[in-house]
C-alpha cells in the first residue's frame, strides 16, 4: 500500500541529466599545493573563527591556526606547513570580502599532518561533540553547519536513526561516490562516534542506484555488531536534502520549520563521516577535502583531495581548462554558486568545482517569458509549494503574502522549479530576494 | 592561462535548464491542431481554408500591432497567438464572411489578451472571447452552417464567404442543421460514427471528434496538457447526460451523442486545457473539468441554445483563479505537524 504513495523515494522532484560519466571511475588523486593558501575564517554558519596566529609565525600542517568564538563556529587547521603572510581580506564566494589567514607553503617541507589529541571510541558523547568542533568539522555537502552542534538530541527529544547522506543527487558530482569507494573504514570508524554522540540505535547509509558499486563495496565491508544498513534508493532529483531523504528512508516528514530531530532523525553527509573517523582518532583537523573538478570546459576531470584554501585560479590551470571557459561554480549546478572571480578559495564545503564553456552559456540561450501557469514547478517542488504564484507574488514584491500564505520559509533553493519553468523564470534568485527582504524588513 | 582577471559570467542556481519551452509547448499544441485542421479542409473545401488563414493572419496581426502599441518586443516568436488563430477559425461555422473573421480575430487578441498584458495575463481564452463577440454581432451567420463535403468544394466559394462588410446578402444559400440544433429542436439524432468522424454539418473543427482526441492523447503523453481537465469534462457530461437520457429518454440526449456532437470535443481537449485560463493543481483541475462539464449540461438541456461549451469554458476561466486560491498544494510535512500536536 505504502509502495504506491512512492515509499522509497520521495514525492515530486526532477531528473536533470546525471553527468557523472567523466570522474565516476577516477580515484581520488592529490592536487599540488598552491604558492599562497588562502583560508577563510568563515566556512561555516556562526561567528568567524578567531586567529591564533601572528603574521609571519611559521605553522605546521595540520596545526590549528585558529579557534571556534561561540558554539555555532569551528576551529581552523593549517592546510599545509608554510608561513603566514597575512591575516586580512579574501573574496569569499558570495562577492563580499571576508576575513582570512594568507599562507605560504613551505616548498622544502615533507608536509607530515602533526597529531592531537586522539579521541577515543569510548569518550563520552560530550568529548566527541567537543572533539568534532575542534576538528573543524562543518557538512562537508555544501551547507556549511557546523557538524557537532547538531549531533545532540534536543531537550526532551531523542534520535533514534542516525542517516548517513551518500545520495549525492547533484549531477555532475563524483565525491561522496570515490569516498565511499576509497574511505569504507573511515566512514564505518566515523559512524561509530556519531553513533555514540547522538545515542541513535542504528544508522542507514542512504545511496542512490546509479552507485551500484558503493553500495556493494560498503555492504562488503560492513562490521559486525555495527547496526547499519545500506539502503538503495531511486535516482531522483533533490533527494540528498535532508527532509526528502528522511521520507525516502524512514516514511517520516519533518514539519515545516521544524528539525530532523522533530522526527527523531539526524543526518549527517557520507564524506563529513569519512573525515570523522579519519581525524578523530589522530586528534586532528581539516586540511583537505575531497572535490570533484569537472565539468565541460575542465581537461583533466577527475575527483582530487584539495588543500582548504587553494585559490580557484591555481586550482583550474593545474587541470588545464578550455579557452572559452564562462563559468565556474562551487557545489553541483543545481545548487552549487557561481564564482565572481577566480580568486575564491576551495572551503570545507566545497564538494565540486564545476566549470563550463561558453557554449553551455545560459544567458545567450534563454528568454524569460511570462508564467503561463504550465503547472510544471508544482510537480516539481518536492516541498509542495506553489512556485508559479510565489513567483507572481515576487514580481510584486509582496513578500510579507509570501511567508505568511505560501510557506515561502520551507523552500529550501533546491532550484527543481526553475529546473523545469518553460517560462524561464529565475524563480529561486526571486525567493532568495524575498527571503533577504523579508531577514532585512525583520531586523529593522 | 586562467587569469584571475577572466571575466565570468555570474548566474544564480540552477545552472541547469530542463530544456522546456513556451516554444515547443505553443508548437507542439499547432502540431496536434493539424489533424483536425486539415480533416476541417477537406470537409469543408476552399471556404474553411480562407476562413482560417484570415483568422490566423487577423490575430497575428493584432498581436503584432498591440505589441507596437505597447512598445514591447514582438511576441508572436512565442507561438501563443497562432494557437489563439487556430482555434478561433476551428470554432466558426465554414461559410462565415471573412470580414467578420477579421474582425472576430482583432476583437479576441486586443480585447482578449493584449488589454491584459499579453501571454499569461489573459483571464479567458482569447479564441473564446472572438467567438462570443461574434455570437453576440452576428448571431445569424455564427448560426448558418452549410453540410460537408459538399459538390465542387474546392472549386466554388458560397456568396457568404466573400460578402462585403456589412451586406445583407449573407444570408442566402445556406442549409443544414447542426446535430444538436437537430436534436434540440428537432428530436433527431445523428449517427454516433458520423459524429465521430466529422461528416455532420457544424463549426470547422468540432466536426470530428477522434481526430480531436488524438491531438490530445499526443499532448497528454507529452505533458503538455493536464488530462485531468478533459476527463472531468467527459465524465460529468457523459455522467449527467445519461442520468438525463434515462429519465428522460425522448427530450434528453444519450451522453454518447453529447459528447460527440457540437464544440465538446474541441472545447474539452483544446479550448478548456488552455494552461493561462486553467488552474495549476491536479485537483484544482480536475473540479475546473468537472464545473465545465455541468455547465455545458445544464445549457445544452435547459438553456435557451443548442450549445453551451463556449461559455462554460469562459465561465469557467473566470473561476479558474479562484480555484487556485482554494485549492492549494498541502506543503511538505503540514499533515505530520498536526498529528504530532
Amino acid at each position: 500500500m505504502l509502495k504506491w504513495f512512492g515509499a522509497g523515494s520521495f514525492r515530486h522532484g526532477v531528473h536533470p541529466p546525471e553527468a557523472k560519466d567523466a570522474t565516476r571511475d577516477l580515484p581520488i588523486r592529490r592536487l599540488p599545493f598552491a604558492p599562497l593558501l588562502v583560508v577563510p575564517l568563515s566556512q561555516h554558519l556562526g561567528r568567524p573563527s578567531i586567529p591564533v596566529v601572528r603574521e609571519g609565525q611559521q605553522v605546521v600542517r595540520g596545526e590549528p591556526i585558529a579557534r571556534p568564538d561561540g558554539f555555532l563556529s569551528v576551529a581552523m587547521h593549517a592546510p599545509a606547513s608554510g608561513v603566514v603572510k597575512a591575516i586580512g581580506l579574501a573574496p569569499g564566494i558570495a562577492g563580499r570580502m571576508l576575513p582570512a589567514i594568507y599562507l605560504k607553503p613551505l616548498p622544502g617541507s615533507t608536509q607530515e599532518v602533526v597529531e592531537g589529541t586522539p579521541c577515543p571510541l569510548d569518550a563520552t558523547p560530550e568529548q566527541i561533540v567537543h572533539a568534532i568542533q575542534e576538528a573543524g568539522v562543518v557538512g562537508l555537502g555544501g551547507a556549511g553547519f557546523p557538524t557537532h552542534a547538531k549531533l545532540r538530541p534536543p531537550e526532551g527529544g531523542f534520535i533514534d536513526t542516525l542517516i548517513v547522506n551518500g545520495v549525492e543527487c547533484e549531477p555532475y558530482l563524483t565525491t561522496d561516490h570515490r569516498v565511499m569507494l576509497e574511505q569504507r573504514e573511515d566512514i564505518f570508524t566515523g559512524l561509530r562516534f556519531l553513533l555514540a554522540a547522538t545515542g541513535a540505535a542504528r544508522a542507514i547509509i542512504g545511496v542512490e542506484e546509479n552507485k551500484p558499486d558503493a553500495a556493494a563495496h560498503l555492504r562488503e565491508g560492513l562490521p559486525e555488531k555495527l547496526p547499519v544498513s545500506i539502503e538503495v534508493l531511486p535516482v531522483k532529483y533533490p533527494q540528498g536534502a535532508e527532509k526528502m531523504l528522511i521520507e525516502a528512508l524512514l516514511g517520516r516528514r519533518v514539519p515545516p520549520g521544524g528539525l530532523p530531530a522533530s522526527v527523531h532523525a539526524l543526518c549527517v553527509n557520507v564524506a563529513t563521516t569519512a573525515e570523522i573517523g579519519r581525524l578523530l582518532p589522530h586528534g586532528r583537523g581539516i586540511q583537505e577535502r575531497v572535490v570533484t573538478i569537472t565539468g565541460p570546459a575542465v581537461r583533466h576531470k577527475g575527483n582530487y583531495h584539495v588543500p582548504i584554501g587553494t585559490p580557484l585560479h591555481f586550482l583550474l590551470e593545474t587541470v588545464g581548462v578550455e579557452d572559452d571557459l564562462s563559468r565556474v561554480f562551487l557545489g553541483g549546478p543545481m545548487m552549487g554558486s557561481a564564482a565572481p572571480c577566480l580568486d575564491v578559495p576551495i572551503t570545507k564545503g566545497t564538494s565540486g568545482v564545476v566549470a563550463f564553456t561558453e557554449r553551455e552559456s545560459l544567458t545567450t540561450q534563454v528568454v524569460e517569458h511570462p508564467c503561463i501557469r504550465c503547472g510544471y514547478c508544482l510537480d516539481a517542488c518536492p516541498m509542495f509549494l506553489d512556485p508559479s504564484q510565489l513567483g507572481l507574488l515576487a514580481a510584486n514584491e509582496r513578500h510579507q503574502e509570501m511567508a505568511d500564505r505560501h510557506h515561502l520559509m520551507s523552500c529550501f533553493e533546491c532550484g527543481a522549479c526553475a529546473y523545469v519553468c518553460p517560462s524561464h523564470i529565475p524563480l529561486v534568485q526571486r525567493f532568495r530576494v524575498a527571503k533577504a527582504a523579508l531577514r532585512k524588513a525583520k531586523a529593522s | 592561462m586562467v587569469g584571475p582577471t577572466r571575466i565570468l559570467e555570474i548566474r544564480t542556481s540552477p545552472h541547469l535548464l530542463s530544456g522546456h519551452r513556451v516554444e515547443t509547448i505553443m508548437f507542439n499544441v499547432v502540431l496536434a491542431l493539424l489533424p483536425t485542421t486539415a480533416w476541417a479542409i477537406w470537409c469543408f473545401g476552399l471556404k474553411a481554408l480562407l476562413v482560417l488563414v484570415t483568422a490566423l493572419a487577423s490575430c497575428l496581426l493584432t498581436e503584432r500591432a498591440a505589441c507596437a502599441f505597447s512598445d514591447r518586443p514582438s511576441s508572436l516568436g512565442d507561438g501563443s497567438v497562432a494557437i489563439t488563430g487556430l482555434l478561433y477559425g476551428l470554432t466558426l461555422p465554414p461559410g462565415l464572411p471573412l470580414w467578420m473573421v477579421a474582425v472576430g480575430g482583432v476583437i479576441g487578441v486586443a480585447m482578449g489578451k493584449a488589454l491584459f498584458g499579453g501571454l499569461g495575463a489573459n483571464p479567458f481564452n482569447p479564441a473564446l472571447v472572438a467567438r462570443a463577440f461574434l455570437q453576440a454581432a452576428f448571431p445569424v451567420a455564427m448560426t448558418s452552417w452549410l453540410p460537408p463535403f459538399g459538390p465542387d468544394r474546392f472549386g466554388s466559394l458560397p456568396a457568404s464567404t466573400l460578402a462585403p462588410p456589412f451586406s445583407r446578402a449573407v444570408v442566402d444559400g445556406w442549409s443544414g442543421a447542426t446535430p444538436l440544433a437537430a436534436s434540440k429542436f428537432g428530436g433527431e439524432l445523428s449517427a454516433l460514427a458520423d459524429l465521430a468522424t466529422g461528416a455532420v454539418a457544424g463549426s470547422l473543427g468540432e466536426t470530428s471528434g477522434l481526430l480531436i482526441l488524438l491531438g490530445g492523447a499526443w499532448l497528454v503523453a507529452r505533458h503538455m496538457m493536464n488530462w485531468r481537465i478533459p476527463v472531468g469534462i467527459f465524465t460529468v457530461v457523459a455522467g449527467a447526460s445519461a442520468l438525463l437520457h434515462f429519465v428522460a429518454p425522448e427530450s434528453h440526449a444519450p451522453p454518447g451523442f453529447m459528447l460527440f456532437s457540437g464544440g465538446l470535443m474541441l472545447g474539452a481537449v483544446f479550448m478548456a486545457t488552455d494552461m493561462v485560463g486553467s488552474p495549476v493543481t491536479g485537483a484544482g483541475c480536475l473540479l475546473y473539468g468537472a464545473l465545465i462539464g455541468a455547465l455545458v449540461v445544464v445549457i445544452r438541456a435547459w438553456g435557451g441554445m443548442p450549445e453551451g461549451v463556449m461559455y462554460a469554458i469562459l465561465l469557467a476561466n473566470a473561476v479558474s483563479p479562484h480555484i487556485d486560491r482554494w485549492i492549494r498544494p498541502r506543503v511538505f510535512g503540514q499533515v505530520a505537524a498536526e498529528g504530532d500536536g
